[in-house]
């Protein structure tokens, strides 16, 4: 089949669009193909009753027999809708709001709408003029002209004096008489009244007459929807359950019944009236089983009936759950593990996952010995194929192919081998909740032992993944242009660069951060043998350097290692997290800046700043910006795998001693918190005795409280410059964190010298007890430990007390996470929402779907904030260095 | 040999503007060959950085800014450096700018000043006591309130009255020109004295309320001011609680180029579209700044110009935006589902399928980003 052939084949039959209307008892009788004529459903022979609700005409939806309308079998058939005769008419309830706006504008006597001709004339006119192209503005009209025919009371077209109609929810109406008594409205005389209503008064109160007239809006006729639409399931027991729509239409026809027999017997009305009115009450229900002032229709077990209404709505509902939301084939989710030898754009899948999802491939001339071998290797074997698809459609399982060898050998071009995933395929790779576009990017397979996908540890912060546990999903794109977009948009290394605000967000973190540290070191010097080694875990393809040292043995620097995978192109000069005195670069004696010159790394240590994840202005930011994305992707690949294979040769390990502060330091700590809780008790005294005096705006408790917290935060402030102090420089808690490896400086004095103040909400810890937080303190105390600080530290332990207040306070932070992640997720489900079909065209202006314009130029200067230097088109002041 | 400068005139109206006058400046300092270099690497790097026909930006916009709120605060804390003050601040109040609330829950105004009034202390407070809304509350001393007889005897602080530079004079002409019906009002000395014909206890406490609440001096909504000086411009200037700035605007000691306030819709009503566009960015770039969080300027412009585009202020959500869109299937996958299809059935509203949602509920390709190339391919020939 020629490529043309081919397409000619594919449907060419799209929905240009949906027009949206009402259906007219007449339609819905043309539509039907049979009245529903009993609440029978089936004999005693379990057989569907004929004119009953599942009757074979209505379209088969489960295997086995024939659709008696299209003579078509379950899963071919489309299912056809019938009816329901309504013996009497009712109201539909969703259109029970329309009805009432359409009777209070309109009169009653003569149908017209209750305004005079001249102002029908000008609405008109002005309603035609909007209608093309101001769609907001003319439902304001819509609106206003409602109104305005509403308050009128005496019809100008016959005179007739209107009473007032009443409206209760969700299906009465009434019509107030002079003497202030209510009548009720049957649904036959507002079916009249709306009848009468000509259709060119309508469309002045926004109902397009030549789709829906209000009287359809009360039903005569009651379309049955197929069984497609409602199937029964048969559970295991051989019992059969019918859904929840087809027992609602039972109610409902039985109803009916019972209600024309009232009438043909001549009960009395109020009987009749009764019937009616429950027979209005199950077609509502059928509708909406969640109106307000009427009971839920319930199930025989208690639960509520799901009626169409439910069916639609809500995030499971059809649109939000079904049609906006799609599962999908060819996708695989397990839990994820790290894996820093993989690249960085790879993805470790297990062999187990990689037999199961599939590549479509497209024989050729030049591929098919190679399409023959994975045939003839079968399903069990990886990397074989699940199936063959011939050029005539067909797909053969090779499951039950039994002589693969003869089915290999028959294949030729046009043919399709779906095919095992094997190492190089492109893939989708996604982590729930994706928050932006970085939650989903192409990855190469990487096909490996285990269960597990296996991540690089640089690509966690986009997915915002970590390993405890979390999984993550993989999606196997299955057209030629799927997987060309996917290679040429979607890879990793595309998206180094967030949009957000035009920074690296995958890049060097924890152990790789602290390993480039201590391998940048100045202490650090390399034997050959080390040089080798690591040389060879960044899979160098040049020759090592000239070593530092010559004499008496060959030694490299740390730094010779690390500028030999720097492009050689590359000068860039930042200040370090070491950075102390010096302010000029190029005259510091230390490694507080970092100074590379034709990547040479002449000076520095590597920290966070500089190859970290997430920042800006930054030797990484300039490496993944000004070279191409594939550049930077190697670079990152391997100097990442350097500096942990550096950081294996060498150890490092985080003990007891990484946290030691000398005795005098306990002392001076001891002396900084006594001086603090002095401070608070004098205040104390102070406010109980009334002496203590409220800042403006706020009471003297308030400032009470203001000022504890402002005194306990001091002394933890204080007692982090003890810290500091004392701390040895190389101690490993400290290097962590001042490099920005891991944690703050903050742990390392809760760890060391003092948890400090625990808070709930914000506020120093006030629950419990009625006038304590705890029956440990006397009543009444309000002092700094019965307010939640914590004097010890970790290392020491905390007491009982203590421990309780800082496990209160973790806790609150757990509720604080809980609660923001609903609230900020609704308002990004509204932002997208809102936002969601604004694009560039072609022109370079900015437009919402429908090609109305927002913006002249993109962001004022059509500069895509991806390939931006952090929101600036170009960095000058590092352009020059490129130019030097 | 054409020069640097020639050069660079010749890109003036490619590069945008702030850029092209850093690149001046820029290559002032060096030589010829060298600047040639510098224009040639900027001009490069300005033609890669264009943004692509077809880009999401919308959806990129949408994360950029939904994003970072999970890493946000949710609690309000007291305005840095200003303990009198609570601000909105983090999720709560980004929620609030989106949603373009009518009563924001922290209104704050900064009243900057002209010279003279800018310079001292006393001036400034001068001012700012003029701003304030002084209320008869805030002026007594004490509140009798006689239940059987139905009276209110209110004794005004003195020392209040001068310190906020009135009389009773002031307060008088105020009361007088208040008419209750049932209600009369003596004044004697430094005493009010306010009589109920009928009295009843529920009747007394809404009339001791509404009395005592009754604005003597100052503007309307403002309830509280505190002064602060910026060092930097060295001059003083007043931030207020409560906002109103169709009147502290025309007060003549306030610079009105300078004075903001943080309520968008009365922005909108009282200097128009624009500014509120302006204030809508400028608010979420503070709330995101305040936390720490980096978002590209862009996506702000984006948002707010959204919300303006009708000529309105408009908020994100069913009311505003979504609810604006002409696609009866977008509003319906969004919110109030039900209704949404009924009004469009009457309506006989028509689903033309030109944003994304609808494009994915009827399984077609969405018309952006590489959705929006039409490209056939011509066979034979």
């Amino acid at each position: 089949m020629s490529l043309k052939e081919e397409l000619d084949t594919i449907p060419r039959k799209v929905i240009k669009s949906i027009k949206f209307g009402v259906f007219s008892p007449e339609m819905i009788r043309k539509y039907s193909v049979m009245e529903i004529t009993t609440s029978e459903v089936y004999d005693e022979g379990g057989l569907p009753v004929r004119g009953g609700i599942v009757d074979r005409r209505l379209g088969v939806a489960e295997p086995g027999g024939r659709c008696e309308t299209c003579g078509q079998t379950h899963d071919v058939c489309p299912g056809h809708f019938g009816h329901v005769e309504l013996v009497k008419p009712v109201v539909h309830v969703g259109f029970a709001r329309v009805i009432y706006d359409v009777l209070r504008a309109t009169c009653p006597n003569c149908g017209r709408i209750m305004l005079k001709e001249e102002e029908i004339r000008r609405y008109r006119e002005r309603l035609t003029k909007l209608r093309k192209r101001w769609r907001l503005l003319a439902m304001n009209l819509y609106e206003k002209i409602r109104k305005k025919a509403s308050e009128r009371a005496t019809c100008p077209h016959c005179g007739f004096k209107k009473n007032k109609i009443r409206f209760e929810r969700p299906y009465y109406f009434y019509e107030e008489t002079e003497s202030g008594a209510l009548v009720k409205l049957d649904p036959e005389v507002l079916r009249d009244r709306l009848a009468k209503v000509p259709g060119e008064d309508l469309e002045l109160l926004g109902i397009n007459p030549s789709v829906a007239r209000p009287e359809w809006a009360v039903l005569k006729v009651l379309p049955v929807p197929p069984p497609h639409v409602r199937p029964s399931i048969q559970l295991e027991t051989g019992i059969r359950s019918e859904d929840d729509l087809t027992h609602k239409l039972v109610d409902i026809i039985r109803m009916n019944e019972k209600l024309k027999i009232a009438i043909e017997t001549g009960a009395p009305t109020n009987v009749v009236d009764n019937l009616w009115d429950l027979l209005q009450y199950h077609v509502a229900t059928y509708f909406d089983n969640e109106l307000p002032g009427i009971p839920v229709a319930k199930h025989r077990g208690g639960r509520p009936l799901k009626g169409i209404a439910q069916r639609l709505k809500g995030k499971e509902g059809r649109f939000r759950g079904s049609l906006s939301g799609k599962r999908v084939n060819y996708s695989a989710r397990t839990v994820i593990s790290p894996d820093p030898h993989i690249g960085i754009n790879e993805v470790g899948v297990p062999y187990d996952i990689a037999k199961i999802l599939t590549v479509p491939e497209r024989v050729t001339q030049w591929n098919i010995d190679f399409l023959r071998e994975f045939i003839m290797r079968g399903p069990e074997a990886w990397p074989g194929a699940n199936y063959v698809v011939t050029p005539e459609g067909r797909r053969i399982d090779l499951r039950y192919v039994k002589d693969r060898k003869a089915l290999a050998e028959r294949i030729a071009p046009g043919w399709v081998v779906e095919r095992h995933l094997i190492d190089g395929d492109i893939v989708l790779f996604n982590r729930q909740p994706s928050l932006h576009r970085v939650s989903i990017m192409g990855h190469l397979v990487k096909v490996l032992p285990g269960r597990t996908f296996r991540l690089h540890l640089a690509v966690c912060p986009p997915y915002n993944a970590d390993f405890d546990g979390d999984e993550m999903n993989l999606h196997v794109p299955q057209t030629e242009e799927a997987r060309a977009e996917a290679r040429v948009l979607m890879l990793v290394e595309n998206h180094i660069i967030t949009p957000r605000y035009g920074g690296a967000i995958i890049g060097a973190r924890q152990d790789y951060i602290i390993g480039a540290y201590l391998l940048s070191h100045k202490s650090t010097f390399l034997t050959k043998r080390e040089v080798a080694y690591l040389l060879g875990a960044g899979k160098s393809q040049t020759p090592p350097p000239e070593p530092a040292f010559l004499h008496p043995v060959e030694l490299w620097t740390g730094k010779q290692i690390i500028s030999h995978f720097l492009p050689k192109d590359l000068n860039w000069v930042q200040p370090t997290a070491f950075k102390n005195k010096c302010q000029d670069a190029y005259r510091c004696v230390g490694d507080e800046w970092i100074i590379v010159i034709n990547g040479y790394m002449a000076k520095g240590v590597l920290d966070k700043k500089s190859i970290g994840a997430e920042q800006v202005d930054s030797l990484w930011h300039r490496i993944a910006r000004d070279y191409s994305p594939e550049v930077a992707r190697s670079w990152l690949d391997s100097s990442l795998r350097l500096f942990l294979r550096y950081l294996d040769l060498r150890g490092f390990t985080f003990g007891l001693d990484s946290v030691y502060i000398p005795q005098e330091a306990y002392g001076e700590l001891e002396v900084v918190i006594e001086e603090g809780l002095r401070k608070v008790y004098n205040l104390i005294e102070e406010f109980r005795e009334g002496k203590l005096e409220a800042m403006p705006g706020f009471t003297v408790e308030e400032t009470f409280e203001n000022k504890v917290t402002e005194i306990l935060s001091k002394v933890r402030e204080d007692a982090a410059a003890v810290v500091e102090k004392y701390i040895k420089k190389d101690a490993e808690g400290y290097l962590m964190a001042k490099t920005g490896a891991r944690g703050s400086l903050v742990n390392i004095i809760q760890m060391v010298a003092t948890l400090g103040q625990q808070t709930i909400r914000g506020e120093r810890i006030r629950r419990g007890y009625r006038t304590r937080t705890l029956p440990h303190f006397p009543v009444g105390d309000i002092g700094p430990y019965a307010g939640g600080f914590v004097k010890s530290c970790f290392r020491k332990g905390l007491s009982p007390v203590e421990y309780f207040f800082h496990a209160a306070a973790g806790r609150d932070g757990l509720i604080d996470t809980a609660v923001r992640t609903a609230q900020s997720g609704y308002m990004q489900r509204r932002l997208i929402n809102a936002l969601q079909d604004i694009y560039v065209a072609y022109d370079g202006t900015v437009r919402f779907g429908d090609e109305t314009l927002l913006q002249l130029l993109y962001g004022d200067d059509g500069v895509d904030v991806s390939r931006s230097d952090h929101g600036k088109i170009a960095d000058i002041k590092s352009l020059k260095l490129w130019i030097r | 040999m054409i020069s640097k400068e020639e050069i660079l005139s010749k890109i003036s109206n490619i590069l945008p503007q702030p850029l092209y006058k850093e690149l001046e400046a820029a290559i002032k300092e060096v030589d010829e060959e060298r600047a040639a270099r510098l224009i040639h690497r900027v001009l490069r790097q300005y033609l890669t950085s264009l943004i692509d026909p077809g880009e999401a930006v919308g959806i990129v916009t949408a994360q950029s800014i939904g994003e970072p709120g999970t890493q946000m605060i949710l609690r309000s804390f007291h305005y840095a450096g200003l303990r009198e003050f609570s601000m909105a601040r983090g999720l709560p109040r980004l929620i609030e700018i989106v949603d373009a609330r009518r009563n924001p829950s922290t209104p704050l105004m900064f009243i900057y000043l002209k010279p003279p009034y800018s310079k001292s202390r006393e001036s400034a407070e001068a001012v700012a006591k003029k701003i304030q809304q002084v209320t008869l509350e805030m002026l007594a001393k004490e509140v009798d309130v006689d239940y059987v007889s139905g009276s209110i005897i209110i004794t005004i602080d003195s020392e209040q009255l001068k310190y906020r530079g009135l009389s009773m004079k002031d307060i008088e002409r105020i009361l007088s020109k208040t008419k209750g019906r049932d209600m009369s009002i003596s004044i004697k000395g430094n005493t009010i004295v306010v009589n109920i014909a009928t009295p009843d206890i529920l009747k007394i406490r809404k009339v001791k309320d509404k009395v005592l609440q009754m604005r003597i001096s100052g503007i309307k909504n403002i309830r509280k001011v505190v002064l602060q000086y910026d060092s930097k411009n060295g001059e003083w200037f007043i931030i207020t609680e409560g906002t109103n700035l169709a009147a502290v605007l025309q007060m003549e000691e306030v610079d009105p180029s300078r004075t903001y306030s943080n309520d968008l819709h009365e922005v909108e009503e009282v200097l128009g579209i624009e500014a509120v566009r302006a204030l809508v960015e400028q608010e979420i770039k503070r709330v995101l700044d305040d936390q720490g969080l980096d978002v590209d300027i862009r996506h702000m412009y984006l948002v707010a110009d959204a919300m303006t585009w009708s000529g309105r202020l408009k908020p994100i959500g069913r009311h505003g935006i979504v609810g604006a869109k002409e696609s009866p299937l977008a509003r319906a996958a969004f919110e109030v589902t039900v209704k949404t299809l009924i009004e469009a059935s009457m309506r006989g509203e028509e689903e033309h399928f030109k944003g994304v949602v609808e494009n994915i509920i009827a399984g077609k390709y969405v018309p952006i980003g590489t959705g929006i190339v039409r490209l056939l391919m011509q066979f034979h020939r």
